[in-house]
């Protein structure tokens, strides 16, 4: 209890240790218990373990591919053997990687703990979307081992539907996997709108809480959209039947609107829980309310709704009317406006805060460069003109890798880190934290902002080889892609060495102010809180968070978690 | 090429849009360089002045400012209007050709082009007068290719069954690259052309020996072809084996194909595998990678016939 | 962000089931909370099945006005009578399962399977007359795509793009007859654990949810049927 003067790495051991409660982790020891398991926690870890092992091999894949562009000419592998490369990179980071990642690993485990609820709404439905999601993920590997699919992600017609048949399966995968995304898309719908704790209203939900639920409704209303597009381009190559193949009567740009139809909003899917992350970290790492509450959360869900009115700004050199090329440019910029909100109000959280830097905190300022930078590149390949001349070009990969790789999968490290303690009861390495992070960062920007000025420059995406001029700006890229990748090595490997000899984690190490911090154990009972909580405060109102801090302020909660094991609340005055 | 100089961000503009977009372009990168250093600014000068003292600290809820709130929604909006504005006139220009311009008609294959001039000569490369608008009207044969020409900065996608354009005004004599940016297979890295941009003399002259076509003898106007349709990308004429067999003494030649048969290299069997390589696949080699030349007039084939039939 | 603890539900209390009925999961709090919790997400799945249906009206919409011709001669060649016969039969069962979810209101289980089994052999009857509309198709060599070759009484099909026509009919009414299958499926299970007396007026979410996911394919249908038949 009395550890104003602790160090933070590890949390001081003296609040931890005593008696052995069950917890989520070992209170069920077999395999068929985890693979049966309908916890919301244990389905977040079984997702964690699926999908680390999924962006380490899409991550391989993009280093093979760097690693070819090292020079011009054939430099590992051939032309064909390199555009299934970044076939297989781009549709694994999306479809298996980056569209689940948040929500099913942090959301599984975070969301229903931040509501104060047991679990979400239909377990049995959470734990068949993993099932759908590996029955996609097989069929992936499937197509990678009967064939080869070099349709880039993006599937364009006529080259996918009069090439190799193991797009057959590719398709169906996505189709499948799709499934997964709307089962966790509604089961959190529902979850919160109908399962908040006592005392938890609208106004008091988490920020990642409404980060979930705008991405949620992408989710269900975009994803059928992509499964039918899937299945008629799954027709096409099958029986010929004309939809979408010029040749037969069909429409290639058809296909086009369909399929940026779901995928421009998928990118919403994809930050929308990023912001999540990133509202939690500012808060519990300043220890100050968040800056424009509602206009955060607001802003999360007006992003949502506009995100699926600008899919056009994806085929301004494709042939559509120049009428549809200026409206979707004109709601493409309205995009920007609510996501500076999120930006400004971000930095501005941190005014009068108690700023510290621990390594989530590292990754969230970090995100603030990158998105930034991404999303201003956003706004550049969307204005129409300059577009013409960008489009698909490395400017493109660049912009949409700040975005993807730099905004939400340095999130998820961000939220990763900061949970890590929660879900696993251990602590990471501190230093090595830091280190990793610093590395991260570094390695990304030098090799993602070499390929903006390569795109500006001319460079087109997709090319195996290229001409002379490019060389150096691309060697710069690839050789970073290595300090990159070294970070990320980095991180697994310390984040592996403390699940075995990690410091225990107490329930609250960084002192913050929601419901899976103040009132659950680390890691959790199986049925996340022994009571059920009553809600009588905002989540970030650190000024009235008496059972973190003590009453009066005189705070013993340094960020060691300080407080009981479990952290019961005391008796104070009620509301 | 002469595309390589330029500024750090773009090549060297070669065509009467290019100005304007770069500085469009520019305006964008310098308000989102001014955007980077308010917030990395801010968020630097926050982290540091509010960092952390002791484990104790217990700041209180600040009041959030209403006019801060307000500014910076309405100085973006201003800002992408703004931005807006000039990138659809931009692209308004971009889209409408200017009525008296010089037509080539393109078609795009996998993996190459092949230009048509209204005098009947052809290329496999652009040649374009300078100082002149040209409006290029574009077709594809298979799947769908675009045609981007960075110094001119545009670009724009070619469909199969369907025709689309662009246009161009060159104000820079040189040679400029000429990519196929929609992906298309597995040469679509090399379905690299080059610009010439000539002086309307020169280009009068190009034009005139291009369509000299009639006149020249076939085994010359073979090679010409060769060359444009792009055969010696996958057909050496050295004896080395690329992605087909080389051409070098392959007439009158045994060929051993796919079907086991073997059959003699005369003629007719040079004549069917340009038109329908299918039909007899060489053992070694896969089948269907070589696409038809069908399009071909008569006489360009029995050109490239009597060009093969040299290669001793 | 808690001060407070509520007795009454502490998580001891669960599992024994004293206090609860039968039905209740242990993660929800009560009854009520639990059937709007289904009810929810059942309207959620089925915005997303709406919006898989409006892919297909969206490419049918494109393609009526490219080929508007192919497509009066497609329609011509659909039998209005059957479609007109399917859709009343669908309508028919619109109402047994409505009637189902007010005999169980009522307590009447024997009534309600009843009615259950009506439902599930009206959805039968609609798939023997799809049936013989497919395989009069089939006859003719009309299938979807490549194969298509429309011969004997069928010939005057033999138009540019009617293929594209067939196509999207043979997509859309499959993708229909898929769920009329999972329906029946759904039925059949309901049937099962009606007979097993699992439900009672306080307790009948999954045939009031079967009921709701019966009402939409039906109103699919309404839509198809003017669509393909008619126009
Ligand atoms: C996480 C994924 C993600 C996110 C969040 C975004 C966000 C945005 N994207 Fe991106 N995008 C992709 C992923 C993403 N994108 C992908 C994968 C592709 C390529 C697909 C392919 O072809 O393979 C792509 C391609 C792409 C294109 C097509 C380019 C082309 O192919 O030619 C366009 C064009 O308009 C675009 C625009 C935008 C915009 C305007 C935003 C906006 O949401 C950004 C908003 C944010 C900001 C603007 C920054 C913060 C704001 C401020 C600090 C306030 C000040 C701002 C102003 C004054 C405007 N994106
Ligand atoms: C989530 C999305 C995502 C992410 C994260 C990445 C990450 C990376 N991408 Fe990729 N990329 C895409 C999505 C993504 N990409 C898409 C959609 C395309 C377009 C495809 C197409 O055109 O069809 C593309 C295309 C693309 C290209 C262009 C290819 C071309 O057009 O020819 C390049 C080239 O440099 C590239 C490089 C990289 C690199 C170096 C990384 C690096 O950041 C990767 C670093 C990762 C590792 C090295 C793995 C290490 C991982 C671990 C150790 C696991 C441990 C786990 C934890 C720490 C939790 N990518
Ligand atoms: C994209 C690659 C490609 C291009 C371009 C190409 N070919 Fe071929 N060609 C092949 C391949 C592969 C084969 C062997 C397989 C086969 O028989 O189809 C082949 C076979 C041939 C043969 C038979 C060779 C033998 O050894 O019997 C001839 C003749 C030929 N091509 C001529 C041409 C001509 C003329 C052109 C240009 C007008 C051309 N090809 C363009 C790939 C190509
Ligand atoms: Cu043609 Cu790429
Ligand atoms: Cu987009």
């Amino acid at each position: 209890m009395s550890s104003a003067t602790a160090t933070h790495d590890g949390g001081s051991a003296s609040a931890a240790g005593s008696s052995e409660a069950p917890n989520y982790l070992n209170h069920q020891k077999t395999i068929r218990s985890w693979l049966l398991t309908l916890d919301h926690k244990r389905i977040g870890v079984l997702y964690a373990v699926t999908l680390a092992t999924v962006f380490l091999i899409a991550g391989l894949l993009a280093i093979a591919v760097r690693l070819e562009l090292f020079m011009p000419g054939e430099t590992i592998m051939s032309n064909d053997a390199y555009n299934q490369t970044f076939t297989m990179h781009g549709i694994m980071m999306v479809f298996l990687f980056i569209v689940p990642s948040i929500p099913a690993i942090l959301g599984n485990f975070v969301l229903p703990m931040q509501l104060g609820a047991k679990d979400v709404a239909f377990p049995r439905l959470n734990l068949a979307s993993w099932y759908v999601y590996m029955i996609g993920g097989a069929l992936v590997v499937t197509a990678l081992l009967v064939g080869s699919v070099d349709t880039g992600w993006t599937f364009y017609t006529p080259y996918s539907s009069s090439g190799s048949m193991s797009v057959l399966y590719m398709t169906l995968a996505i189709f499948i996997a799709g499934f997964s995304s709307i089962f966790t898309g509604i089961n959190f719908i529902v979850t919160i709108h109908k399962m908040r704790a006592p005392g938890l209203t609208w106004n008091r939900l988490p920020l990642f809480v409404w980060g979930l639920y705008a991405t949620s409704i992408v989710m269900v209303l975009a994803t059928p959209v992509i499964g039918i597009t899937m299945i008629l381009l799954f027709l096409e190559r099958l029986l010929q039947i004309g939809i979408f193949d010029p040749a037969l009567g069909g429409d290639p740009i058809l296909f086009q609107h369909f399929f940026w139809f779901y995928s421009h909003p998928a990118v919403y899917i994809m930050i929308l829980p990023a912001f999540g992350i990133i509202s939690e970290l500012m808060t519990a790492f300043s220890r100050q309310r968040i800056f424009g509450y509602k206009a955060i959360a607001l802003s999360s869900v007006a992003i949502a709704l506009l995100g699926f009115l600008v899919w056009g700004h994806h085929m301004f050199v494709s042939g559509q009317s120049a009428i549809s090329g200026i409206v979707f440019s004109l709601i493409t910029y309205l995009i920007g406006i609510p996501s500076g909100i999120k930006i400004f109000n971000w930095v501005a959280t941190m005014y009068k805060g108690s700023v510290w830097l621990q390594t989530p905190m590292l990754y969230a300022l970090s995100f603030l460069f990158l998105f930034t930078i991404g999303g201003l590149t956003g706004i550049m390949v969307g204005v129409l003109a300059v577009d013409v001349h960008l489009h698909d070009t490395y400017y493109v990969v660049g912009h949409f890798h700040y975005v993807m790789m730099g905004g939400t999968v340095i999130a998820l490290l961000g939220g990763m880190h900061y949970w890590w303690p929660k879900i696993t009861g251990k602590m990471y390495n501190e230093t090595l934290g830091k280190i990793g992070a610093i590395l991260i960062f570094i390695g990304f920007n030098a090799t993602f902002f070499p390929q903006l000025i390569l795109g500006a420059r001319g460079m087109p995406r997709r090319y195996a080889t290229y001409v002379e001029e490019f060389t150096f700006l691309h060697q710069v890229s690839t050789i970073s892609s290595l300090v990159l990748a070294a970070g990320l090595f980095l991180v697994l490997g310390y984040m592996v060495h403390s699940l075995f000899w990690g410091e225990k984690a107490t329930s609250n190490p960084w002192g913050a102010a929601t419901l899976e911090w103040t009132m659950a154990t680390s890691p959790p009972d199986p049925h996340n809180f022994t009571r059920t909580p009553i809600v009588t405060r905002g989540p970030y109102d650190f000024h009235l968070a008496d059972e973190v801090f003590g009453p009066r302020h005189v705070g013993d909660g340094a960020g060691d978690g300080a407080t009981s094991e479990p952290a019961l609340p005391r008796e104070t005055e009620s509301t | 090429m002469g595309n390589s100089n330029g500024t750090v961000w773009l090549p060297e503009g070669a065509s009467t849009v290019a100005s304007e977009i770069d500085w469009l372009f520019y305006f964008v990168t310098w308000t989102s360089l001014a955007i980077m250093l308010l917030v990395v600014g801010g968020l630097i000068y926050l982290a540091y002045t509010y960092r952390r003292r002791s484990a104790d600290d217990a700041p209180q809820p600040i009041k959030e400012s209403k006019l801060l709130e307000i500014s910076w929604v309405v100085i973006p909006t201003i800002l992408v209007l703004l931005v807006f504005t000039w990138g659809f006139q931009g692209y308004l220009k971009l889209t409408v050709a200017p009525p008296n311009a010089y037509e080539i008609q393109a078609t795009a294959f996998s993996w190459g082009w092949s230009f048509d001039y209204p005098n009947g000569a052809s290329s496999n490369n652009l040649h374009v007068p300078v100082d002149r608008p040209v409006k290029v009207n574009m077709s594809s044969e298979d799947v769908l290719h675009s045609l981007f020409i960075p110094a001119f900065r545009v670009k724009q996608d070619v469909l199969p069954d369907r025709y689309s354009s662009v246009w161009f005004e060159a104000t820079r004599e040189g040679e400029y690259h000429l990519f196929c940016s929609e992906y298309c297979g597995t040469q679509h890295a090399e379905m690299i052309a080059t610009v010439h941009v000539h002086s309307q003399t020169d280009f009068n002259e190009w034009l005139a020996d291009a369509a000299m076509d009639e006149d020249i003898p076939l085994p010359e106007l073979g090679e010409r072809l060769f060359g444009q349709q792009g055969c010696q990308q996958c057909h050496s004429i050295d004896g080395t084996s690329g992605i087909g067999p080389t051409m070098q003494g392959l007439y009158m030649n045994d060929r051993l194909l796919q079907s086991g048969e073997t059959v003699t290299a005369d003629e007719n069997y040079l004549r069917q595998m340009i038109i329908e390589p299918t039909a007899q696949v060489v053992e070694g080699y896969p089948a269907g990678v070589m696409p038809s030349y069908a399009r071909l007039s008569e006489r360009e084939i029995n050109a490239l016939v009597a060009y093969i039939k040299e290669l001793e | 962000m808690a001060t407070q603890t509520q007795e009454t539900q502490d998580v001891q209390a669960h599992g024994d089931g004293h206090g609860h009925h039968e039905r209740l999961q242990h993660h929800f709090l009560s009854l009520d909370q639990q059937f709007g919790s289904a009810k929810l997400g059942m309207w959620l799945f089925l915005v997303t099945e709406l919006l898989l249906f409006s892919g297909m009206f969206v490419a049918f919409a494109v393609y009526l006005q490219w080929y508007p011709e192919a497509f009066a001669v497609g329609a011509e060649a659909l039998d209005w009578r059957m479609g007109l016969a399917n859709t009343i039969v669908l309508l028919a069962s619109s109402l047994t399962v409505a009637l189902s979810i007010h005999f169980i209101q009522k307590g009447n289980t024997k009534a309600m399977i009843t009615s259950l089994s009506a439902t599930l052999g009206l959805a039968v009857v609609f798939l023997v007359i799809k049936y013989f509309e497919y395989t009069d198709k089939f006859a003719n060599g009309i299938f979807p795509g490549e194969a298509f070759n429309p011969t004997g009484s069928y010939a005057f099909l033999d138009v540019p793009n009617a293929v594209q026509y067939f196509s999207i009919y043979y997509v859309m009414t499959g993708i229909h007859a898929v769920h009329v299958i999972v329906g029946m499926g759904l039925f059949a299970w309901l049937i099962y654990r009606a007979l097993r007396n699992h439900f009672s007026p306080e307790w009948y979410t999954p045939v009031e949810l079967g009921g709701l996911y019966w009402h939409f394919v039906d109103l699919i249908w309404i839509f198809l049927f003017p669509l393909l038949y008619l126009i």
